[in-house]
């Protein structure tokens, strides 16, 4: 008899390859093989619906079936490390970029890095929205803070048009044409729960990366404005607070 | 240019950016609270989300131990057929 850990090592090399764990019996031991298979098929399909899940718009775009397949070569490659799934599939999107296969849909790795995202920021830590007399008590000392946002923003930078193809394979959504040109997405959790994708121009995504790498907010209109000459920081603003994704105040930043 | 000129106006636009953005949320908060007993069968909300095993799981009408996002204040007027929703856990 192995010891538990061989066994179990064992059995995880049996569910993602050929052949029959040490230590698996059947009351007809030639039956072992075929059980065994079933045990092995459950797996699979269970990991390339939950991959399906949380990539939607992935598997819409190259079909069920194609995904389904591809799915089981990625669950072999990269099985999942933790038993909580909501947290498996951060090798996709480098993955998609690697799998010949879909090499014609040069895309596809940013819309998984959107959809990885999305899935995050829906299980990012909660954080109190700052209150609104926090943040017009801060209003005169804008040129010597910066703030803090909610832990689920993410912004994802594409050569491609991530938002549009996102948007145009939502369930009951027909796509249209799209013009690929590159684009930038925020993602966050706002107060209601729901995970929003935002398309950004080019100042309000230098805006945004510049308040992540926690600069002050004057260094991040300044690059903002380097950006997009246009650039007005009212509108963003209010839409993140609205959205509770200003969560501190960082006093004298540099 | 020098910096200073440049710098005053740009730090008045975000002070008023802040103070806009401050304003804005007194009007539009648009609290939600968690209210069980109310979902229909396969309709609840989850905070383990979308891609995992639970929004969208509940197997009975207005089971009482899912919820459904709804505006803050509206949950425990809220009457279904098996009584008025709650925003605790309803024991089964």
């Amino acid at each position: 008899m192995p010891s538990h850990e061989t066994f179990l090592s064992a059995f995880r090399s049996g569910i993602f390859g050929a052949g029959l764990p040490v230590g698996v019996t059947a009351r007809n031991p030639d039956e072992a093989e075929r059980r065994f298979a079933v045990y092995r098929n459950n797996v699979l399909h269970s990991l390339t619906e939950a991959l399906a899940a949380r990539f939607p718009v992935v598997a819409r775009l190259v079909g069920a079936e194609f995904f389904a397949a591809m799915a089981r070569v990625f669950a072999e490659a990269h099985p999942p490390e933790s038993p909580m799934l909501f947290d498996w599939g951060g090798a996709f999107p480098g993955f998609l970029e690697e799998f010949p296969p879909v090499a014609g849909l040069p895309y596809l790795p940013d819309v998984a890095r959107l959809e990885r995202a999305r899935g995050r920021a829906y299980h990012a830590a909660d954080a109190e929205p700052l209150p609104p007399a926090a943040l017009a008590e801060a209003a005169g000392r804008a040129d010597r803070i910066a703030l803090g946002l909610h832990p689920s923003v993410a912004l994802i930078t594409s050569g491609h048009a991530i938002h549009a193809i996102w948007a145009g394979n939502q369930p009951g959504v027909t796509p249209g044409p799209i013009s690929d040109r590159p684009e930038t997405v925020l993602v966050l959790r706002d107060r209601t729960l729901e995970v929003p994708v935002w398309r950004l121009g080019p100042g309000e995504a230098a805006f945004c990366a510049a308040l992540l790498a926690r600069r002050p907010l004057l260094a991040a209109a300044e690059a903002a404005l380097t950006t997009d000459p246009q650039f007005a920081p009212q509108e963003l603003l209010a839409r993140l607070q609205r959205a509770g994704a200003l969560i501190s105040i960082e006093e004298d930043a540099q | 240019m020098s910096i200073l000129t440049k710098t005053l106006p740009l730090t008045a636009s975000l002070a008023a950016a802040l103070t806009l953005a401050a304003a804005q949320t007194a009007h539009a908060d648009e609290a939600m609270e968690k209210c069980y007993g109310v979902a229909m069968a396969g309709q609840n909300d989850c905070a383990a989300g979308p891609g995992t095993t639970c929004a969208g799981t509940s197997t009975k009408d207005y089971q009482g131990n899912a919820w459904k996002f709804v505006p803050a204040g509206t949950c425990e007027g809220i009457e279904t057929p098996m009584g008025m929703g709650s925003l605790e856990p309803i024991k089964m």
